[in-house]
């Protein structure tokens, strides 16, 4: 193997590289195989889903099961739902987190440790601790089992806030103060210098948002109670409870059929999820 | 200091007219200030109704009796009376503790290890393709994956078992059997989830200068020893939040429990997070509720707390 294929300057091992490889392949096709078997076993009739031994590949590959699904569920629906509420979701903290972040960085006002500190401490705060009051909240609004009632809670974003201020602390300030010196008031030096700049990050947040939620289970299980509101990861369990008699292969399509957008915004945003989840551990 | 010349200087600046004091904010600064308030407003108010106020809500809350249909009746600490006395919420809390101290200290063992592993040489492209594989399942949803791992650990027919019957073991009782359900729910967890500590800890090792290994290397250190005084120590502010981090989700544990054994059997795997939705959500019981959602945010502050304290000692900033 020639050295420009290695990464040289990496640290040496005891193990042997070979023993690494074969040790992460492993492991590599351990964490994949659940995935593997879904898509397998949702492409078998119905009647073949339970044999033993699995095939990898189906003898007589079917797509009897997803057509199954959409008779049990109304897919174009749940999806529809999934869809406006998570790209509104994204879109919403997008804005909110640039605007926020954005005025913590490089805006002088009152308060604004004390605020900041209180963004932060939300953070902490657990879900579940506060749904019994949000769903109170909610319904006095007569925003429970709308889709409105998930999508408005979720708008403003402590995390993203924080990843946004610390994107905005890191553009040169020199930027504005020229623009300043240019006539610009605030407004025009954060329209035309840096919310141009802020596009990677905002990127962040809205990948971040959309993986969140729309794989969100726990407040549409609360908040959504009647079937038309549903969105597709509940859609997804009632179908499996429908199932006494259960056909796997009809589950596990609808369990693909529901991981194509996520698994789209792997492939599309993969760069700037692992950018907002390592900045978790490092900008601290 | 001599005076000779900040005099001269000094004395050269009555020429100037001096500049008006500000009375008051300048035009700009009351610019500033008004979009500031704009740019906060979505936020600060969005947490202030659907977070502050809910806490203090749960808070108080918990002092009344509710079933959303008669009017609230207050209870002082009665709830908190009932919870303490009652079985399955001291189950469910136990349940949870264990949980986090065996999804934790595996997440964070298994992330670790295969970071520091890929940290070896190897091709780029290869590395890359390890990375996204290990970091794929996070990206899948908890409810779903459980409906699958519910399959594959399936007693009778699932491929977990069966392909252990290869190497001569009996079929487990993965998820209906009191001892096994927990272990599997801790299982399930670990295998979505560890991909987050494993990029934290890969970015927290790309953050290692090389030159620090290359001078422990030069002393003679190697392997183990080498990852045990060198790395970790470096490692140890990402190691904190990854800690952190991984503790506060895993307390509040719910999709896999909820679909993959719904709590039992028994109350083996009821969480919680279960706890609340069902004694809320499925009888009503909102004042009792709060009451626990009280109790679990005392728990994850405490253990944080704790967690933050007990890591001065170990850990290393550079």
């Amino acid at each position: 193997m020639s050295q420009a294929t290695l990464s040289s300057s990496r640290v040496r091992h005891g193990l042997a590289p070979w023993a690494r490889i074969a040790g992460l392949t492993m492991c590599a096709l351990l964490t994949l195989g659940p995935v593997v078997w879904t898509v397998s076993t949702s492409l078998r009739t119905p009647a073949e889903a339970f044999d033993l031994p699995p095939q990898l590949i189906p003898s007589n590959p079917s797509t009897e099961a997803y057509r199954g699904v959409f008779d049990q569920i109304d897919v174009w629906l749940l999806a529809l739902n999934s869809t406006l509420v998570t790209a509104l979701i994204a879109v919403g903290q997008m804005i909110t987190a640039g605007l926020a972040g954005y005025a913590f960085a490089r805006l002088e006002f009152r308060f604004k440790k004390p605020l900041f500190g209180l963004v932060l401490a939300t953070m902490m705060v657990p879900l579940q601790v506060t749904i019994v009051p949000v769903f109170l909240v909610l319904k006095s609004m007569s925003l429970t089992d709308t889709l409105l009632g998930l999508i408005i809670p979720a708008f403003p974003t402590a995390f993203g806030t924080f990843l946004m201020r610390q994107y905005f602390l890191g553009m040169p300030k020199d930027l504005g103060e020229a623009a300043m010196l240019d006539g610009a008031g605030p407004w025009r030096t954060f329209r035309s210098v840096y919310a141009p700049l802020a596009a990677p990050g905002l990127a962040i947040v809205g990948v971040l948002a959309f993986n969140y939620h729309w794989n969100e289970f726990f407040r549409p299980l609360i908040l959504e109670t009647s079937g038309q509101n549903y969105t597709l990861p509940l859609g997804l369990v009632s179908l499996q409870g429908n199932l006494g008699t259960g056909s796997v292969s009809v589950v596990l399509a609808g369990v693909v059929l529901s991981m194509i957008p996520a698994v789209a915004v792997f492939v599309v945003g993969q760069r700037p999820l692992r950018e907002g989840i390592t900045s978790a551990g490092v900008n601290r | 200091m001599t005076n000779t010349q900040i005099p001269l200087a000094r004395a050269e600046r009555p020429a100037v007219p001096p500049a008006p004091a500000p009375k008051g904010p300048s035009a700009r600064d009351r610019g500033t200030r008004l979009l500031a308030t704009m740019f906060l407003t979505p936020t600060i108010v969005g947490i202030v109704v659907f977070t502050v106020v809910p806490i203090l809500g749960s808070v108080v809350l918990s002092l009344f009796h509710w079933n959303v249909i008669d009017s609230p009746s207050y209870a002082g600490l009665s709830n908190y009376g009932e919870v303490f006395g009652d079985e399955t919420v001291l189950v469910s809390f136990r349940n949870t503790l264990v949980f986090m101290v065996f999804a934790v200290a595996l997440q964070l063992f298994v992330a670790l290890a295969l970071a520091l592993t890929l940290n070896g040489r190897m091709p780029v492209w290869l590395r890359s393709v390890f990375r996204s594989a290990f970091f794929f399942p996070l990206v899948l949803s908890a409810a779903s994956i459980s409906v699958v791992m519910k399959y594959l650990f399936n007693q009778d027919f699932g491929v977990i078992n069966w392909a252990l019957g290869f190497v001569g073991i009996a079929p487990v009782p993965w998820l209906t059997s009191e001892n096994a359900a927990m272990a599997t729910v801790v299982l399930v967890y670990v295998w979505q989830q560890f991909g987050f500590s494993f990029l934290l800890f890969v970015g927290g090792l790309n953050n290692i200068p090389k030159e620090i290994h290359e001078a422990a290397a030069l002393d003679g250190a190697t392997g183990l020893r080498k990852h045990l005084t060198v790395t970790l120590p470096l490692l140890s502010p990402t190691l904190l939040v990854a800690s952190v981090v991984g503790i506060i989700n895993a307390l509040q544990v719910f999709e896999q429990p909820y679909v993959l054994t719904n709590g039992g059997p028994g109350d083996s795997t009821r969480t919680v997070v279960m706890v609340i939705y069902e004694t809320a959500f499925e009888q009503l019981r909102f004042g009792e509720a709060s009451a626990v959602g009280v109790l679990l945010f005392v728990l994850i502050m405490a253990v944080t707390a704790l967690q933050f304290r007990l890591s001065r000692r170990f850990v290393h900033y550079q």
